[in-house]
């Protein structure tokens, strides 16, 4: 088991215990655990478990199942390419291959600097291909200077 | 003083509409944000108000900004006035009437809520059911049956759950709603509740969708406190609250089961059906789910009357649909029209053709689980029924082109591919059919045994297609099937 400081503990359980009462609460508190640290980490779980009075497994299920609920820290940087129809027929797969060897990281790999992500689907179906970084939405990203858009 | 209207929609930000904005502000112009026309090939759509005309510019970049002021009519960019843009012009707008108007918080009350608060549930009930109103999520499921079942179903607590999880590929018209008349949506699901006799609503959006977030959680906020919603909505003494749940990142979550699961904040796993969720749905409550445009169509057929509505659209396709066309074409976007209009005048007529500029080859129809269809069948006409004689369906509207670049058995292989990333694993067909068929078919592309393994997938589609718990791995046989069935060329190279 990995353990967290002390403090960040103290914070989950507060962030937790604020959605204690809401419909869906285990999923609010999980996101914002996110938001705040950047991931889910094990004594997170624990303290969400806690507070929810569930077993650690169901909060592992539920950490486990959505792909937004990470489970170890996330690099500063965070590029996401759709790989969906839409923008596969206007070439996501040859943007998927710039963006990789532009960042020097492989989709679904991240080093200490950015993550690169498969999305599917950003809804921007009749600009495609597009892609998200840091949570800032790309049209037409075939046409993008990725030196631009992407943070170094 | 010029006013500009530049779009918040998410397909004008993702195409530059904030430094065009802060363009004109620097060049003194006062900047209304307003929602999208839908027209997502022209984004960012500028508009300029010239003495209560407002000038259309299609692409503007921030670079643009001085000359277009200078030049007005003149500019190449210049679509002329809004109102007679022919894209826009052609199309009968019951549900996207309002979006891109105004600010879209800024759009007035409307009085149809007023007027529902003094109905008794039956007669709303009998006003969707003259409406023939479907749901437009994907299953197309008359929505008066779900109301009434809502309506009779015994339950202290009753909840109306939309579905705002817009997944699939070549769909964005829910987005386009959320942020372009949110009030709409608040107000279709209040009369849902008022119908029903539900009191307490969620709206689950899918994460991947921020900017909606932001605006609908405003307009959500601004309700509350003009009394549209709560505990005694507008002095009637009736009640209904609503509030905005954000998802985290889970295909299978549009699934209303697995949404309902997610909702109570557990893994999206699907449920078995029956019951059905207006029987026993939100934790075991009768819960009334639709989709974003289903409960968004609600407010005109109230206030036009059902009968309005069902004289749009052919048979039992009634009313309007908005549908949404994507991917390799020149002029994509939102097309909101009556039913039973052909594949070609969407795909060609409105859309253009490609993009690329070559011979379209195939699209799919209905989102990652819909079939790929030939353009000798573009003369179909888009109703539930002629679309489900070729074994497709409209599901939530959306239509991705593609050019004759395009190898279907690599798009049978992503059809799986996607069901594996997505199954939420509950049954063995859909968890492992998944998995097995993306490798059968990457032995097609390879061109070991290619006949045996084309038998191997038909089996394979029928066992998921008739044991699958939902639609994700009863579905995924569609787009394959239909791609080996219709490009058979293409897995025998």
């Amino acid at each position: 088991m990995t353990e967290i400081d002390p403090e960040s503990g103290d914070l989950a359980r507060e962030i937790a215990r604020q959605h204690r009462d809401r419909v869906g609460g285990v999923l609010i508190a999980l996101r914002e655990l996110v938001a705040r640290f950047g991931y889910v980490g094990r004594s997170h779980e624990h303290v969400v478990a806690d507070v929810f009075n569930l077993s650690r497994a169901e909060v592992r299920g539920t950490v486990s199942f959505y792909h937004d609920l990470k489970t170890k820290p996330q690099p500063p940087v965070q590029v996401r390419v759709c790989q969906a129809e839409a923008c596969q027929s206007v070439g996501a797969r040859d943007l998927t291959k710039r963006v990789e060897s532009y960042l020097g990281v492989k989709l679904g790999e991240a080093n200490d600097a950015v993550s690169l992500d498969a999305v599917y689907c950003l809804g921007l179906c009749a600009q495609a291909p597009s892609m998200m970084v840091n949570g800032r939405p790309l049209a037409r990203a075939d046409l993008c200077d990725l030196a631009d858009e992407i943070p170094a | 003083m010029t006013t500009a209207y530049v779009p918040l929609d998410t397909a004008a930000v993702a195409a530059g509409a904030d430094s065009v904005a802060a363009a004109l502000v620097a060049a003194g112009v006062d900047v209304v944000r307003n929602g999208s026309r839908g027209m997502c090939w022209a984004e960012p759509l500028v508009e300029l108000d010239e003495q209560g005309k407002r000038l259309a510019f299609n692409n503007v970049s921030a670079a643009d900004v001085t000359e277009l002021l200078q030049q007005g009519e003149g500019h190449p960019k210049c679509l002329g006035d809004i109102a007679g843009i022919d894209y826009l012009h052609r199309q009968t707008r019951a549900v996207f009437n309002r979006a891109g108007a105004l600010h879209p918080l800024e759009l007035p009350r409307t009085t149809v809520l007023e007027e529902c608060l003094g109905r008794e549930p039956e007669s709303l009930i009998a006003e969707i059911e003259t409406s023939g109103l479907r749901g437009r999520g994907g299953a197309g499921f008359p929505a008066h049956i779900k109301w009434r079942t809502v309506f009779d179903t015994p339950g202290e607590q009753k909840y109306i759950v939309c579905n705002a999880d817009e997944g699939d590929s070549g769909t964005f018209a829910d987005r386009i709603l959320m942020e372009g008349d949110p009030y709409r949506l608040i107000e279709g699901m209040t009369i849902a509740g008022l119908a029903t006799g539900a009191t307490k609503g969620y709206v689950y959006l899918r994460s991947e969708y921020p900017i909606a977030a932001g605006i609908f959680q405003d307009a959500l906020d601004n309700a509350h406190a003009d009394g549209l919603l709560g505990s005694d909505i507008l002095g009637s003494g009736k009640a209904f609250d609503l509030e905005l749940f954000i998802g985290a990142g889970a295909y299978i979550c549009g699934e209303e089961t697995s949404l309902l699961e997610s909702l109570e904040g557990k893994r999206g796993e699907i449920r078995v059906k029956p019951p059905v969720p207006a029987i026993s749905g939100l934790f075991g409550a009768p819960t009334l789910v639709h989709n974003v445009i289903s409960f968004a169509a609600v407010p005109s057929i109230i206030k036009h009357g059902g009968e309005w509505y069902a004289d749009m659209g052919v048979g039992r396709s009634t009313g309007t649909m908005a549908f949404q066309l994507a991917g390799n074409v020149q002029r994509g976007g939102l097309i909101e029209v009556p039913f039973g209009i052909t594949i070609d005048e969407i795909v060609n007529g409105f859309g253009g053709g490609t993009r690329s500029g070559r011979t379209i080859r195939t699209i799919q129809i209905g989102g990652p689980l819909g079939a790929y269809l030939k353009p000798e069948e573009f003369d179909t006409p888009l109703t539930y029924e002629a679309i489900g004689e070729l074994g497709a369906g409209i599901g939530h509207g959306g239509i991705v082109v593609f050019d004759d670049t395009v190898d279907l058995a690599r798009q049978a292989h992503y059809a799986f591919e996607f069901c594996e990333v997505e199954s939420c694993g509950k049954c063995t067909p859909c968890r492992l059919g998944s998995v097995r068929g993306k490798e059968t078919v990457a032995g097609i592309i390879e061109g070991r045994d290619v006949e045996q393994k084309l038998t191997i997938i038909e089996d394979l589609c029928e066992v998921m297609e008739t044991a699958s718990l939902c639609q994700m791995g009863g579905m995924t046989p569609i787009p394959v099937m239909s791609a080996i069935k219709r490009f058979p060329e293409d897995f025998r190279r």
